[in-house]
């Protein structure tokens, strides 16, 4: 039952989307969320979620994938707004003014701002995980942190450390199912009694895990050694990230999209 | 003929306050042979096993990769692309989430260019049998594939030597069948070395040479035929003989004089009948 999780929401395809070069993928959602929060206009705010739809549009992610991304952050959301609603003072008179608390005009366009803003950010960002396979997310990673190698950053190890946890998941999964087995089996009463107790029960699983994954990790770093592993340093790839003609046409397209979506800074007045 | 790996008075333990756990071994491998190291549990199998690609250097006494002594850091690089190993569990050995990846893993340490290592990986995965699952993620494969891509992984480094630490003890008699397959077939195409570490008999009898160790020691080395004869000596070391052996020594036991040196069913019925016609 536990085998059924998902990790990693990505959802293969081969859309134009899914085939841009991961690193100018990550730079272009960073860019994105940048453009974001400078996009301080309806306009610029109303081009995004433009931008936005259609990228996801060409993904062919289902929209309904987008709902359940953006669910778990509905606090958030009514966080944000229940603060900036009581919390922001304008320099006019209050919209309502209930003695004890004063709703500003500010206030409610600041919210409806910010509001747009998440709800862009996490679109634009789950969409990444979407189209990009755990190992290319990794490789593209790797590639663009590469120039921290200078000031002695271990991207290297950072990269193959994300690479053997993702290898390593479904096991671990898979060795948490039979170790609940054998405890249940036992006579361990895992579903049932008070949350504490259910707290309780968690620990004659945890620590076999973990004995379990001490020893994997040696058995693990022995079979690396016996393949010459020795770092990142000379290491060559079986798969080379190269940009092709296509990224960087798409690359450009949405760099113009950018600019369009700064530009309405310039003739539009500032909603906050 | 020359040696693969010569291993020369080599005494072993893994921390000063622990007993010894190899006492004096001397062993020669001979280049292109199949051997195999038979022995019961703790006996210092896997420890031998670990000498033979420097993943332990001997306290005392050299261990030689052919004309490298395993103690010279410096060829550290050059003896682990000599002489592969494979170990028991198949989950705990491969790296990548794709098998193709994995089997790429060696030849992206050492610094293989890109198109080559595509040339070798194909090849690698070609002979282990596993070409077809090359695009699958390794946890969805069965323990007998798993296995056979941690031997592609080794195979594509293209070593003289592959050292098997009981490589089917966790496999299903199916899975088991076709490593077994994949490993001979390295070792009469591809003229591979072969260390078998194992505790299937089946398996031993199908070798060159056996080495049969206790506490630490080689008791006997000799052809399958020589030591399985040898049931009562065989068996006082807590070890089995295969099943056409025992069958043997146990139709002596009723008086007959059969040979005990018969490894293969088909010798074992030979004998049978030639004895009945008389």
């Amino acid at each position: 039952m536990l085998k059924d999780i998902t990790i990693g929401q990505h959802f293969p395809g081969n859309s134009p989307v899914h085939k841009l070069d991961p690193r100018l993928k990550i730079v272009l959602t960073v860019a994105f969320v940048v453009v974001l929060f400078m996009s301080t206009n309806f306009v610029g705010l109303f081009l995004s979620a433009v931008f936005t739809l259609s990228v996801f549009k060409l993904s062919g992610i289902p929209l309904k994938m987008l709902q359940k991304s953006i669910k778990p952050l509905i606090p958030l959301i009514f966080f944000t707004v229940f603060l900036n609603l009581f919390f922001i003072k304008g320099p006019g008179d209050p919209l309502i003014n209930l003695g004890f608390v004063k709703i500003y005009k500010e206030a409610i366009l600041f919210i409806i701002v910010m509001v747009c803003r998440i709800i862009f950010l996490i679109c634009g960002t789950s969409l990444l995980t979407y189209t990009t396979s755990p190992i290319m997310l990794t490789d593209g990673l790797e590639s663009l942190m590469k120039p921290l190698n200078k000031i002695h950053f271990p991207v290297h190890e950072m990269a193959m450390m994300m690479t053997i946890a993702l290898r390593f998941i479904p096991t671990l999964i898979e060795e948490t199912d039979k170790i609940m087995n054998a405890q249940k089996s036992r006579g361990a009463m895992l579903d049932s009694g008070s949350f504490a107790d259910r707290i309780k029960a968690l620990v004659p699983i945890l620590i076999p895990l973990f004995i379990s994954s001490l020893r994997r990790a040696e058995e693990l770093a022995t079979a690396m050694e016996c393949r010459c592993y020795h770092g990142g340093e000379g290491r060559t790839r079986l798969k080379q990230l190269k940009i092709t003609g296509d990224d960087i046409r798409s690359a450009v397209l949405c760099c113009v999209c950018f600019v369009i979506i700064l530009s309405t800074r310039m003739f539009f007045t500032r909603v906050i | 003929m020359s040696n693969m790996i010569t291993v020369d008075n080599l005494w072993f333990r893994y921390s000063e306050e622990n007993d010894w756990a190899l006492k004096g071994l001397s062993l020669e491998v001979k280049k292109g042979e199949f051997l195999c190291v038979l022995g019961s549990n703790g006996c210092g199998k896997s420890t031998l096993a670990k000498h033979f690609n420097a993943i332990l250097v001997p306290e005392k006494g050299d261990v030689w990769v052919e004309d490298i002594n395993t103690k010279d850091e410096e060829k550290l690089l050059d003896i682990r692309q000599k002489v592969g190993m494979v170990f028991q569990n198949p989950d705990n050995q491969i790296v990548a989430t794709v098998v193709e990846e994995d089997v790429a893993f060696a030849l992206e340490n050492m610094g293989v260019p890109t198109e080559e290592i595509r040339v070798r990986i194909d090849e690698a995965m070609e002979a282990a049998g596993i070409l077809k699952y090359k695009d699958r993620a390794p946890h969805n494969l069965s323990g007998g594939q798993k296995q056979r891509v941690a031997i592609a992984g080794i195979i594509a480094m293209r070593p003289d030597c592959i050292v098997l630490d009981e490589p089917t003890a966790m496999l299903d008699p199916n899975g088991r069948a076709k490593v077994i397959k994949t490993i001979k077939q390295l070792n009469r195409e591809f003229g591979i070395t072969v260390v078998l570490i194992t505790h299937y008999m089946d398996e031993a009898a199908q070798a060159d040479r056996i080495v049969v160790m206790s506490k630490g020691n080689i008791e006997k080395i000799g052809t399958p035929r020589e030591i399985f004869s040898q049931v009562e000596w065989v068996k006082s070391l807590a070890l089995d003989v295969p099943q056409t052996s025992d069958l043997m020594h146990q139709l002596n036991a009723y008086g007959y004089s059969l040979p005990t040196d018969t490894i293969t069913i088909d010798e074992c019925a030979a004998q049978l009948y030639k004895f009945l016609e008389e």
